[in-house]
């Protein structure tokens, strides 16, 4: 599978750096390996959804425990949490860390993710939600840094976007 | 026909110790009538997420009893949640699910558990361990007391009459409600 291990490690690190405890997510293609490390991490709570929307809910539960919490979703997983990041996150002022991987932008060859892909940028502005693109290894430590710590101190939701070019090698 | 404020009343005493999270609507304005008390969190809108969140607090403070209030229109906008809770069935979880078999704070439109859907059975069958549907203030405190002394993921559904309180605002804001609750679970965890 030509999603990059490297980089999905990377971005593994700099969640745990910052102190990330628990992580949900719904499966999809770039996703693979960071669930996977979830999945191998004794210290990682991980919690595998049905639909994104409950994880917006999970980790409102975990900031009311104490514990820092990270989405992994497809864009398409975000567009599905929309209600649940207004009418919870923004009412409640709850900090959420959306990792959310960008398909159906430049370069995807499958149809079904362009829709979406189209609708993504829009949608976090039209939302008021702070986000930056993960698109080479060498910064992703020091921007989801600054997204976590933003979500925190604003509790609000802040997002980071996996790109192809950190997240596809071929 | 049971009243949920019944119920609530009921058991209120057993709530000092628990995380408590309500959905919206009547079910938040009872339990305040009944007596606010910092460790409940009222979710006043959002339908469906308080299971979620419910979830999250087990998972990340399992020896915490963490109690749900639900409703079958909420529940039914989550049935995804409904499974993933099954999934991980925190043992100190309580889901009451208050059955009115409408949706009472928008013009008491029937729900599908009008028409039969069992909202025990889909509990059994989505893989939590203990479900059970009580009819009666009696049956719903025994079944209570008896989760609240369990070491296993129960959901109680209660069947409710389709009544409720006047109106549903109350006078504790959203914001100072969240805070309350962070601070509490603050204050007795440390975390």
């Amino acid at each position: 599978m030509p999603v990059s291990l490297s980089n999905s490690q990377i971005v593994y690190d700099a969640l745990k750096k910052c102190g990330i405890g628990l992580v949900s997510a719904l499966p999809e293609t770039w996703l693979v390996h960071l669930i996977r490390m979830a999945e191998d991490d004794p210290e990682m709570i991980l919690v595998r959804l049905a639909k994104e929307e409950e994880a917006v809910g999970i980790s409102a539960g975990a900031h009311f425990a104490g514990t820092k919490s990270a989405m992994l979703m497809q864009n398409h997983g975000f567009l599905a949490s929309i209600n649940g990041i207004v009418s919870f996150a923004q009412l409640y002022r709850i900090p959420l860390l959306m990792v959310i991987s960008y398909r159906g932008h430049f370069g995807e060859r499958d149809p079904w993710q362009t829709q979406g892909g189209l609708a993504t940028e829009p949608l976090l502005r039209a939302l008021g939600i702070p986000y930056s693109f993960l698109d080479d290894p060498n910064t992703v430590e020091k921007r989801i840094a600054h997204a976590q710590t933003l979500a925190a101190s604003s509790l609000h939701p802040a997002a980071v976007l996996l790109t192809r070019d950190l997240m596809w090698e071929e | 026909m049971m009243q949920r404020i019944e119920c609530l009343r009921a058991i209120h005493h057993r709530l000092e110790d628990c995380l408590v999270v309500t959905i919206m609507g009547a079910v938040a304005a009872e339990l305040q009538s009944v007596g606010h008390r910092s460790n409940f969190f009222y979710l006043q809108h959002a339908m469906g997420l308080a299971s979620s969140t419910g979830l999250g607090l087990a998972l990340c403070l399992p020896e915490q009893r963490v109690v749900v209030f639900d409703g079958d229109g909420s529940i039914l906008m989550n049935l995804g949640g409904f499974t993933t809770l099954a999934r991980y069935r925190p043992k100190k979880l309580v889901h009451v699910i208050f059955d009115n078999e409408s949706l009472l704070s928008v013009g008491g439109f029937p729900t599908a558990t009008a028409t039969g859907s069992d909202l025990a059975a889909l509990a059994r069958a989505a893989g939590i361990p203990k479900a059970q549907t009580v009819h009666t203030a009696e049956e719903f405190k025994t079944s209570f007391d008896e989760a609240m002394n369990g070491d296993e993921l129960a959901c109680i559904v209660a069947k409710v009459e389709a009544a409720g309180p006047k109106g549903y605002v109350t006078e504790l804001s959203l914001l100072e409600n969240r805070f309350q609750f962070r601070r509490h679970i603050q204050k007795i965890t440390g975390k």
